[in-house]
């Protein structure tokens, strides 16, 4: 049988398991109410009344309300439902990656198109933006 | 005889479709991608499938946390677009085959894969992009198609291996079928990228195209990747190649290689394509 595989070694990356769904639950549904047109429409209205009809916790509503994307996947989100945030803001997942890390929307498009980043999260050509907090 | 014409592996990343919804397609950030997809739209042409049975992915738009299937026929007669947040993509609706998909869940559950049974959903871009690649901006979709809804997203995903059988029994299934129909089998999702993260933007080549490699020669050895690995080694999206091996298993052991295709980025991701035929 497998062995269990160490999952939560890898750098800069969440996995959805059963913690982090169970964590996340409330959010990723908020998420993916935004679907619908009506509840965009009702959210763009007054979106914080809106998202006082999902349990979220005062954090998870504070990282909604300010875009945090990053926060977003501590609390609990995935990547395919904190995404509708994004949508909803009309912002690509170019500027949505690179917020994650730090960087512009540029920025993390130009590492994208050179080569994209090695395992540990370094561009793998092209100008080193991280500097050296890497 | 159902005859299984072929198979073919390709990425179905969002801006790929927005692409072709939005005619950018020859666009030099977009040309060298949809370059290497013409040999594919040609082999559509020739092979002329009646079906499509694709695997994919459906990412939070037929389906929420409320309930998540590993593993999901679609027997409707039709499934259309999803609205994923843009409102839906303007593409054709999909045609079903209900009676080979029903002939499939029955064949596949009796043969111990447990799928469960779909007869109303939307589809995404998961399954939509495929299409796009592979057939342009038609005005309606040049075969009806099976969709075979894989989760990846809440791990675990199910194992490579697991993905590789259910291919074998689909094939085993397809050939008890008596038709004559012409029938395709897509894996979709992948290469290598990570959307989340500190990580996001992972690319690995060298996984990707030792992937391809392997697909075409010895795909037993791709069953031994672990999910570790995968998201480690191609990002934690990355995990989706899974469903390559669906349509991988559904083929002989030994195929021929009619087409690859491996494009840095198209948006976040490593995009790759593969046309494998029965030798």
């Amino acid at each position: 049988m497998n062995k269990t595989p160490d999952i939560h070694s890898i750098p800069g990356t969440f996995v959805f398991d059963k913690e982090h769904s169970r964590k996340g639950y409330h959010l990723n549904m908020f998420c993916m109410s935004l679907n619908d047109e009506a509840n965009r429409e009702a959210f763009r209205a007054d979106e914080k009344a809106y998202l006082d009809k999902f349990a979220l916790t005062a954090e998870q509503q504070w990282a909604v309300l300010g875009r945090e994307w990053l926060e977003l996947l501590r609390l609990g989100g995935n990547i395919y439902y904190t995404f509708k945030l994004a949508i909803f803001d009309r912002i690509s997942m170019q500027a949505v990656g690179g917020s994650m890390c730090g960087l512009t929307e540029d920025e993390f498009r130009e590492i994208m198109l050179t080569g994209g980043k090695d395992l540990q999260g370094n561009p793998r050509n092209g100008p080193n933006v991280l500097g050296d907090e890497k | 005889m159902t005859t299984i014409v072929g198979g073919l592996g390709t990425s179905h990343v969002p801006a790929i479709g927005a692409a072709v919804d939005h005619d950018k397609t020859t666009e030099a950030y977009w040309k060298p991608l949809f370059d290497g997809y013409e040999k594919a739209r040609e082999w559509m042409k020739d092979v002329k499938p009646d079906v499509a049975i694709i695997v994919y992915n459906d990412h939070a738009s037929a389906f929420s946390l409320e309930l998540i299937p590993t593993f999901l026929l679609g027997v409707a007669d039709e499934f259309p677009p999803a609205d994923e947040g843009y409102g839906p993509r303007d593409v054709p609706v999909v045609k079903g085959h209900p009676e080979l998909a029903w002939h499939l869940a029955e064949s596949l559950i009796l043969d111990e894969f447990d799928m469960a049974i779909g007869n109303k959903m939307p589809v995404d871009h998961g399954l939509t992009v495929p299409l796009s690649i592979a057939c342009g901006k038609p005005d309606a979709w040049p075969c009806r198609v099976i969709p075979l809804c894989v989760n990846v997203i809440q791990y675990p995903p199910p194992t490579g291996l697991r993905c590789y059988k259910l291919g074998k029994a689909i094939r085993k299934a397809l050939e008890n079928f008596d038709s004559d129909l012409r029938v395709a089998i897509f894996g979709t999702g992948g290469m290598s990228h990570q959307l989340q993260g500190e990580r996001a933007g992972v690319i690995n080549a060298e996984f990707d195209n030792k992937f391809l490699d392997q697909l075409s020669g010895d795909p037993k050895a791709l069953t031994e990747i672990s999910h570790q690995e995968y998201m480690m080694e191609a990002g934690s999206e990355g995990i989706e190649m899974v469903m390559w091996l669906i349509m991988r298993g559904a083929l002989d052991d030994k195929v021929k290689e009619v087409h690859r295709h491996y494009h840095v980025p198209a948006s976040n991701t490593a995009a790759g394509l593969i046309i494998l035929e029965n030798d």
